[in-house]
């Protein structure tokens, strides 16, 4: 071990001397708790752990000591420097978790501001009503048919036993599609649907018993458009063709219905009626808890069992099987259901109208 | 039908307890529509007595003449002291006897009567018209009742006496049910859902057809009259009232009184549902023809019109011509007229179709015809003509002929042979054949039971009666449909939605997540706009339209959205996006009239699939119109971003990905079609079929149609589409990447996509995705040129690619770009 042999001076190792320690370390928890933000603080480093600062000025003396004296006084430095970081260090801490918090503040928004950018569109209730429809009885193993709209006068009146002096087939009521004789209206054999019935024919025609469809979409009859007529508008129809069906079927067929669309307590009050295409047939009530001038019946549709005539001329064979249909109008379901008073407001298209019932009917 | 239950009690044993809610329950469960229930003894409260008129006082100097009376009411008004009434009527004098509500009723419609002062006297009641009472809708002043027929006392409940003692019955009789639109007929049914006693006025004896007949005639169509009876009335009196009863059954009804003769065929017909006529026997020349009218015959009927005569009516003619339009309305040169003495009375059947027709022809729905047309008993004409007879004889004082005629070529009684059990079969509820036999006979059927069938023959007031399931019917009704079970049909297993109902919601929810609002447009349109949307006039027209302006079906969904649009933006809503999916028509394959089928059975293959290609063609589209800033509006952002012909176009896209296909199945390129802009239309297609179009509308269309500039649309022919199928997984590689941009710069007119389909092609395997991000003109590009910066990402699925793998994809990329378009790279 070798040693320098610098002459010792007291001057110069003044700083490593416990007062002046001491007091360094005390200078400086001072300044830093002083420290107002972050920039101070930081300003205020060098100065005290620093290469120029007390500690590290002291660090240096320590080589000018005696070897006897340098441990003691090397543990004083670090204690000294470590108790200077350490104030440092806090006081950091507290400024840092102050400015967060600040930034938070500052960072404040009105998050009651409007943020539709992109507003959403809407889908037709009368769309997403007969969509509900269709799936309740697609859930009860039904599917849905489809035909069209310009229809055979064959499909829309005759196939339903619908007599050719019946009054519904008159220009009063039926949309003619125009022959080439304009003074023969009907001679073009063709009419825009009046209901969704024609479906029936052309579904037992493609099909072969067990038939389970409903049949939801557009028909025409010629009324004018006021709150509650149009000369365009859509039903939902059902039709079942089996082997042993019967009245008390159809019966549980329009109070499961009933109840999906109005509520548990949603039942169904039958009264005898005539159309040409069903024999026994009714009409409907509901009882809807849910009405808007309070719970009460209200007329839905008609119903019954499937005439034997309509099965013939499908080539169906009534003595094997029997079948039961039934309809009702959306428009009329959807406004007693929801509450609507104007028929209009449906066909109108207003899209403040649409937008009320977004994506699903409810 | 509009009927008093006083006169259904004459047939119909009811008990005097029955209330409103009882009836309005029984009709209904028998399937009669109930459109009103009046009790008209609580129509008027309070008293309503007879007075008597004691003095009247003119008071002068009032724009129209008003009287101050004292009336005898006797103790009514609880004093005896003459009551002080202000009247407006004139048609009364003193001591006549008159109708006064006292102070404290109320009249129909809540009008409440008071003590109070008006003119400058003090009125305390009311002197009542039968308008005001609720009973007809004359209001020739006030009722003034006959002392010759109203033996009433001042003071006595006025109410009995001018008919205000009824409850009326108003129904709607479904059209298979002729029957039920007579008081004969309600009275049955009520008789029977009541279980009392019903007398059958049908039934009533009449006397049968004379050797010599009333009136020489001949029936020349019995298929169109198979029915016909007539007799004399002579010396009648032609001044003779009709009777107040009468009167007031027919006001009910809605039915005018026309004078004796007549008022009393229609109360017979009301009574019975027996239309008839009564003709001035003076005024027919010679014998009677009941035949087929010839084309272009005419006659003036009853309410004044000359008409023109078909060979399918049916007319009675004496030697002059026809002078009667068959069951539908009489003519005028043989009608009953103020002077008649001698009444013909007819009661005939006709042939329900004929008269149908014959009513709707000459549009004349009378009430006769409303019978017919719902059918009539056959066996009413000797009872109806002997009703009539008889009460023509009471109150007119005829004399009746003693000859009837009775020219009967009624067709055998239709029998019907059901086995007992169809009814269970049907409804679902144990029927014994018993009951099944009990229940058919309560309705009037006769039945003839045996061990295997039963043999039915309806009554004869039950034309609609032909077939087992109308007997089914009859026996639920009786039973009630309350008392039919509600079970479930098992279903077999459905198949759910077919893939294109599927398509069709989820194209319908694609664009209205995307802002889009759904409509029902009118499927009606005019020539006009057609041309003027340049859509093809080859359309749909209908024979009856609603608007003759708008005759068309539609041929595209574009007309009805783009009306839809203009009235929300005249409404305010001028950021709109609107879509609908619907069918459009198209001419059929073959024009004409399509093959007869009958009904008998199934129509003949070949038959129906002929008749198919009549039906216009009829493909489902999808159609969007944009105006403003719809899918992103102004807001605290800034401006709106309004729509343009991208957004139209990518609306396209966006319903085909709905539809499932996959990208790269959809080419669009630039296209030329009206409505569009020629520069701004782009043609979608599917792998190569093009299925629509879509961009800005015609500057000219938006200028013409009054639609807010730069309108933008899109309509595809879905069913055009091909449904996907099973779409494959994508092929997913997981080494890294290279990404390389590329600025190509191309003249002007090139179209990005096949750019872009070139640098795919060139590219190979090795690239995995491109994407356009900039387009830039301007400084640094040549004059006439575009720069288009394409984002290419290359990728290996074995290996990590090289940075040179990498570059020389690009470069073999932009050498096909560059080959077919000139393609130079920017900068290079």
């Amino acid at each position: 071990m070798t040693y320098r042999s610098d002459p010792y001076d007291p001057k110069q190792v003044a700083l490593l001397s416990p007062e002046s320690l001491q007091a360094a370390t005390a200078e400086a928890q001072t300044a830093f708790a002083g420290a107002s933000d972050l920039d101070a603080l930081v300003a205020l480093k060098p100065q005290h752990l620093g290469d120029r600062s007390t500690v590290s000025l002291a660090r240096r003396e320590i080589g000018a000591l005696p070897p006897a004296a340098k441990s003691d006084a090397g543990q004083r430095v670090n204690a000294a420097r470590t108790a200077i970081q350490a104030a440092y260090d806090a006081r950091l801490a507290v400024l840092e978790e102050e400015r967060a918090s600040r930034v938070l503040v500052e960072e404040r928004v009105d998050v009651t501001l409007p943020g539709d950018r992109r507003p959403r569109g809407a889908r037709h209730p009368l769309t997403t009503l007969m969509e509900r429809v269709a799936d309740m009885f697609v859930g009860m193993g039904y599917e849905v048919a489809e035909g069209p709209e310009v229809e055979l006068e064959w499909a829309n009146f005759d196939a339903l036993n619908i007599s050719p002096d019946h009054p519904a087939r008159g220009l009063m009521d039926t949309f003619w599609v125009a022959g080439q004789d304009q003074a023969q209206a009907t001679e073009s054999g063709l009419v825009l649907r009046t209901h969704t019935s024609p479906v029936q024919a052309r579904t037992m025609l493609s099909r072969k018993p067990p038939i389970y469809v409903v049949v939801p979409g557009k028909v025409y009859r010629t009324d004018e458009l006021d709150a509650t007529h149009s000369p365009v508008f859509h039903q939902v129809e059902g039709l079942v063709v089996d082997k042993g069906i019967t009245m008390a079927h159809l019966k549980g067929t329009l109070d499961h219905f009933a109840r999906q669309m109005f509520g548990p307590d949603a039942r169904t009050r039958w009264r005898p009626h005539y159309f040409p295409f069903t024999e026994p047939s009714a009409e409907f009530d509901v009882w809807f808890a849910e009405h808007r001038d309070g719970p009460q019946w209200v007329e839905w549709g008609g119903c019954g069992m499937v005439n034997p005539n309509v099965l013939r001329a499908c080539g169906i064979d009534p003595e094997v099987y029997s079948g039961f249909a039934f309809g009702m109008g959306i428009e009329r379901t959807l406004m007693f259901r929801n509450g609507l008073a104007d028929m209009r407001e449906m066909m109108e298209g207003d899209v403040r109208f649409t937008r009320a019932f977004g994506m699903e009917v409810h | 039908m509009r009927v008093g239950l006083s006169w259904l009690r004459e047939y119909a044993a009811l008990p005097d307890s029955v209330t409103a809610e009882e009836l309005d329950a029984a009709l209904n469960n028998l399937g009669i529509e109930v459109e009103h229930i009046v009790d008209q003894r609580a129509t008027v409260k309070g008293s309503l007595v007879v007075g008597k008129v004691l003095t009247i006082e003119e008071l002068p100097g009032f724009k129209k003449p008003i009287r101050f009376c004292t009336v005898d009411v006797g103790q009514a008004n609880g004093s005896g002291a003459p009551q002080e009434i202000v009247c407006g009527a004139t048609n009364f004098a003193e001591s006549d006897l008159v109708v006064v509500i006292l102070p404290g009723g109320e009249l129909p419609g809540g009008f409440q009567i008071g003590a109070r002062k008006t003119y400058g006297h003090m009125s305390a009641g009311m002197i009542c018209s039968s308008r005001e009472l609720g009973l007809s809708d004359e209001h020739d002043g006030i009722i003034v009742l006959d002392p010759t027929v109203v033996k009433a006392v001042p003071g006595v409940d006025a109410r009995p006496i001018v008919g205000l003692d009824d409850v009326i019955v108003e129904v709607t009789i479904t059209p298979d049910r002729g029957y039920q639109m007579s008081v004969r007929g309600l009275a049955r049914e009520l008789a029977q859902a009541f279980g009392v006693a019903f007398t059958d006025p049908g039934l009533a004896p009449a006397p049968g057809k004379t050797a010599e007949p009333a009136w020489p005639l001949t029936v020349e169509d019995p298929v169109g009259c198979d029915r016909f009876a007539a007799r004399l009335v002579r010396d009648v009196d032609p001044k003779a009232a009709t009777p107040d009863f009468m009167q007031r059954r027919l006001t009910t009804a809605g039915i005018r009184t026309l004078g004796l003769p007549v008022d009393i065929t229609n109360y017979v017909m009301l009574e019975l549902g027996q239309p008839m006529h009564a003709f001035d026997a003076d005024r027919i020349s010679g014998a009677l023809v009941v035949r087929r009218a010839r084309d272009g015959e005419q006659l003036t009927t009853l309410d004044g019109v000359k008409r023109k005569l078909v060979a399918e009516d049916m007319v009675i003619c004496d030697e002059s011509g026809p002078i009667s339009l068959a069951a539908v309305m009489g003519g005028q040169t043989s009608e009953v007229v103020d002077d008649t003495t001698t009444v013909l009375f007819e009661a005939a059947h006709w042939d329900p179709v004929m008269v149908g027709r014959t009513a709707r022809r000459h549009k004349l729905f009378s009430e006769a015809a409303k019978r017919w047309e719902r059918g009539v008993d056959r066996e009413l004409c000797l009872v109806a003509v002997e009703r009539a007879v008889r009460l023509l004889e009471e109150h007119g004082g005829g004399r009746p002929g003693d000859e009837i005629l009775d020219i009967d070529h009624r067709p055998e009684a239709r029998h019907i042979t059901m086995n007992p059990g169809l009814p269970s079969r049907l409804i679902g509820v144990d029927y014994s054949a018993d009951q099944v036999t009990d229940l058919l006979t309560k309705v009037g059927c006769f039945v003839a039971q045996y061990d295997d069938r039963l043999d039915v023959t309806p009554p004869s007031w039950r034309p609609d009666l032909v077939q087992g399931a109308d007997l089914v019917e009859e026996v639920v009704r009786q039973g009630g449909f309350d008392r039919v079970p509600s079970t479930l049909p098992i279903a077999p297993p459905g198949n759910g939605l077919t893939p294109s109902q599927r398509r069709k919601r989820s194209v319908g929810r694609a664009l209205a997540e995307q802002g889009y609002v759904e409509a029902l447009t009118s499927p009606f349109v005019s020539a006009g706009v057609l041309s003027a949307l340049g859509l093809p006039t080859q359309a749909v027209r209908l024979a009856n339209p609603l608007s003759e302006e708008e005759p068309y079906m539609r041929t595209s969904l574009l007309p009805g959205l783009l009306g839809t649009l203009r009235r929300n933006v005249g409404r305010g809503n001028r950021d709109v996006a609107l879509f609908e999916q619907g069918l459009v028509f198209l001419p059929a394959p073959e024009s004409g009239t399509p093959p007869r089928m009958g009904v008998d059975r199934r129509p003949a293959e070949e038959d129906w699939t002929l008749a198919q290609r009549y039906v216009p063609v009829q493909p489902w589209h999808v159609a969007a119109v944009l105006a403003g800033s719809p899918l992103e509006p102004a807001g605290r952002w800034g401006a709106g971003r309004p729509a343009d012909w991208s957004d139209a176009i990518q609306a396209a896209r966006d319903i085909l990905a709905a539809a499932g296909l996959a990208a790269t199945r959809v080419t669009v390129a630039a296209g030329e079609r009206a409505p569009f802009h020629p520069g701004r239309c782009a043609a979608v297609a599917v792998d190569g079929t093009v299925i629509g179009y879509a961009g800005e509308l015609h500057p000219a269309v938006c200028a013409g149609q009054d639609l807010p500039k730069r309108t933008c649309a899109l309509e595809l022919d879905l069913d055009a589409v091909p449904l996907p199928g099973v779409t494959p997984p994508p092929v997913l590689f997981n080494f890294p990447a290279a990404l390389i941009d590329v600025a190509l710069v191309v003249p002007d007119g090139t179209p990005s996509a096949e750019v872009e389909a070139a640098l795919r092609e060139g590219a190979g395997d090795l690239l995995e995705a491109v994407r356009l991000f900039d387009v830039y003109t301007g400084k640094g590009v040549e004059d006439g040129h575009k720069s288009l910066a394409y984002a290419l990402v290359f990728r290996a699925s074995d290996r990590t690619l090289t940075v040179d793998e990498a570059v020389a994809a690009r470069d073999a990329a932009v050498a096909v770009a560059a080959g077919r378009f000139g393609a130079t790279l920017r900068g290079a």
